[in-house]
């Protein structure tokens, strides 16, 4: 058999049936369901008298329009709170290998809890009606977004009608340098490759910088693969995804772990595997990132200015950078350090793990959320992290410092429930989009690390995390 | 699935890269249980100069007039012409369901997100890629002609212009285009191979344990 790489072997181990023009029926291992893109899909179950196929593959949570604060009064938001019971009802009567609802202590952000739990594992295929789904490529998996029909497809047929990607290897090569993250290195890939970049790709990471990333760094790089537009990223297995799994509550143990790690092994692409594309970068040159506008491929270093619409000649490109800038309220030529913000924003499915929470609080330790910083919110991905961090004393850090310290869900990186910013207000956030209105409705988004974020909050301003001391 | 064989409509051009899901339908309004009635706040943040709220009523919103969707010219579009990456960002299928609940029935542009992409199909809104020059030029021309009408053919797989003064090609899969003309359900089609699934599932069962 000729060399493949990981997405070719994830891609053939799964294939059910091939039709003539090459569409597939991929068999779908997990199934990652959440309230908001699931409620219509049981619904057309039901209509269509149908059942799940496999309710044994389902693991689901409830954390987009969940609240993050007053948790014994419950859901205030009543259409939120209907969809909240939808899935609570759907779960019940349907099934699932595990469900952790509202308020329960292990519940969180979908893709913090899949890996936590190790119920995400290496050569899985791993589906879920939610785009950041390619965060559980990192455990060498496939797994990507679906739409709602999608969803009830999986339901009802354990299998997703789909066609193959073409390959693309990003490679990361060399040290890492301090104050820069797994977050800086995935927006200096979108800010190279642009956000459509990837779309029609499968991405592998690669290279020395990205076998020295922890999990949870592997989880943000792979996170933000659908921000370069690419529906799925991965990480092949090493050491440091077969010791992140060990004793997790829904790995394998005692002889199917051995089988298990022995099999997972080999979950690596292939010497003299082809990729499509090929693309490489030195971690050593990474400084970290700011964006400055309404995509994530609107990104600059810390280091660097507002640019100039009137310094690009393509007219679609010069429109969409005005009407950028219009929007986020910024002029061209603004050092980016000078940029105030109104509040700061640690969280999501992108940067809300422990490791995140670590280094966010090592930069405020000790000191104070400055005066025009309205409110920072430290938001844990999971109610393990949260007991975790409350062990190690960071929620004291940012308490202590002026920043909240809140209960885990997605809350402002899409601000479906009550966390938000109003319009006009800037926010150093670490979650994923800039888009307009993502985090409220004329709200300014500007997306950074978990260091940055922190130290933006206490200086109320970007400032280059390096020379932080 | 909803039919898609022939369609004649009223062009809407969307001079835009890199619209996103968010701007087709805005976060509040996935809250909603359904799959119809995101019509109305399609666009929402662009349409109006207010933040729109789910379960109320437009009526006395303050519209944007310069955002082309409050064009009384393009009152009635039902063909979108957009620009590249159309459709990036997150995977909610409630921006297929809010553009087809408008009225859109098919999308020009000249690439997609992969997810959104995907979702157009399972609610009979074809999107058609065309090249970036063919683009170009229909967006020329939807400012240079009023009223500037396509006649998409499916089973063709084209786009001409009314008068018949040009014609462009579009490429699908086999598959898709199949599924589209005859209406079928994606579900019912994939369940005739449920032999096969339960073959393949029983097989990965006692490869691999761990997984069930």
């Amino acid at each position: 058999m000729s060399a493949q790489t990981l997405y070719d072997k994830l891609w053939l181990s799964h294939t059910v049936h091939v039709e003539d023009d090459g569409t597939t029926l991929l068999y779908i291992d997990r199934h990652l369901v959440h309230e908001v893109t699931s409620p219509q899909a049981y619904e057309g179950l039901k209509l269509a008298g149908r059942k799940p196929w496999r309710a044994g593959s389902v693991v689901a949570t409830a954390d987009h329009n969940t609240p993050t604060n007053d948790w014994d009064q419950g859901i205030k938001d009543p259409i939120a709170r209907t969809q909240v019971e939808q899935l609570d009802a759907n779960i019940k009567e349907f099934g699932a290998k595990v469900y952790f609802p509202f308020r329960h202590r292990n519940q969180g952000i979908v893709h913090v809890i899949g890996p936590e739990n190790g119920v995400t594992l290496p050569g899985m295929t791993v589906v879920c009606g939610d785009s950041h789904t390619s965060t559980h490529g990192a455990f060498a998996c496939l797994a990507h977004g679906i739409g709602t029909s999608e969803v009830e497809h999986v339901l009802a047929t354990q299998t997703l009608l789909s066609k193959k990607a073409k390959n693309l290897r990003i490679d990361i090569e060399g040290a890492i340098p301090r104050g820069v993250t797994a977050k800086d290195l995935a927006l200096a890939v979108i800010g190279r490759i642009g956000t459509a970049g990837g779309a029609g790709y499968a991405i592998e990471f690669a290279g020395s910088a990205v076998r020295a990333l922890s999990m949870e760094g592997r989880m943000t790089l792979c996170n933000m693969s659908i921000e370069a537009g690419a529906r799925a990223g991965m990480v092949a297995v090493d050491e440091t995804t077969i010791n992140y799994l060990k004793g997790r509550p829904y790995a394998p143990k005692g002889e199917q772990w051995d089988r298990a790690v022995a099999y997972w092994r080999t979950l690596v692409s292939d010497a003299g595997a082809l990729f499509d594309r090929q693309v490489q970068f030195s971690a050593a040159e990474v400084k970290p990132q700011v964006t400055w506008g309404t995509s994530p491929e609107m990104v600059l270093t810390i280091e660097d200015r507002v640019p100039d619409p009137d310094k690009v000649k393509d007219a679609v490109r010069r429109e969409g950078m005005e009407r950028a800038l219009a929007y986020m309220g910024l002029k061209p030529n603004t050092p980016i350090s000078d940029i105030m913000i109104d509040k700061v924003f640690i969280g999501s499915c992108t940067n809300s793990r422990i490791e995140d929470l670590r280094a966010a609080a090592a930069v405020v330790k000790g000191r104070r959320k400055a005066a025009n910083v309205k409110l920072a919110l430290v938001v844990p991905g999971s109610g393990p992290v949260k007991v975790q961090a409350e062990k190690e004393g960071l929620d004291r850090i940012f308490t202590d410092a002026g920043f909240e310290w809140r209960e885990p869900g997605c809350s402002m990186c899409l601000a479906m429930n009550a966390d938000r910013l109003e319009p006009g207000e800037r926010c150093a956030s670490t979650s994923n989009r800039n888009f307009e209105g993502r985090q409220g409705t004329g709200g300014r988004t500007h997306l950074v690390s978990p260091e940055m974020a922190a130290a933006a909050g206490i200086a109320g301003h970007f400032v280059d995390v390096r020379q932080w001391r | 699935m909803e039919k898609f064989i022939v369609h004649n409509g009223l062009v809407l051009p969307l001079d835009r890269a890199n619209v996103d899901t968010d701007a087709i339908i805005p976060k509040q309004f996935l809250k909603s249980i359904k799959r119809s009635g995101f019509g109305p706040n399609l666009f929402d943040a662009w349409r109006y100069l207010d933040e729109g709220q789910p379960n109320k009523s437009n009526e006395g919103r303050p519209v944007n007039p310069d955002f082309v969707l409050n064009k009384p010219l393009y009152r009635g579009a039902t063909v979108l012409l957009a620009r590249e990456n159309f459709g990036c960002g997150s995977s909610r299928e409630h921006a297929p369901w809010a553009l087809h609940d408008y009225g859109f029935r098919a999308i020009i542009a000249p690439s997609y997100a992969d997810i959104f992409f995907n979702n157009c199909y399972q609610n009979g809104l074809l999107p058609i890629v065309l090249k970036a020059s063919e683009v170009d030029q229909l967006f020329h021309d939807a400012a240079a002609f009023p009223g500037f009408r396509l006649l998409i053919d499916l089973g063709e797989q084209s786009v001409a212009y009314a008068d018949g003064s040009r014609r462009y090609r579009f490429e699908l899969d086999a598959f898709r285009k199949y599924c589209l003309l005859n209406g079928l359900d994606d579900i019912g089609l994939s369940l005739r191979h449920a032999d096969k699934i339960k073959a393949f599932e029983e097989r990965r069962r006692a490869e691999q344990p761990w997984l069930f």
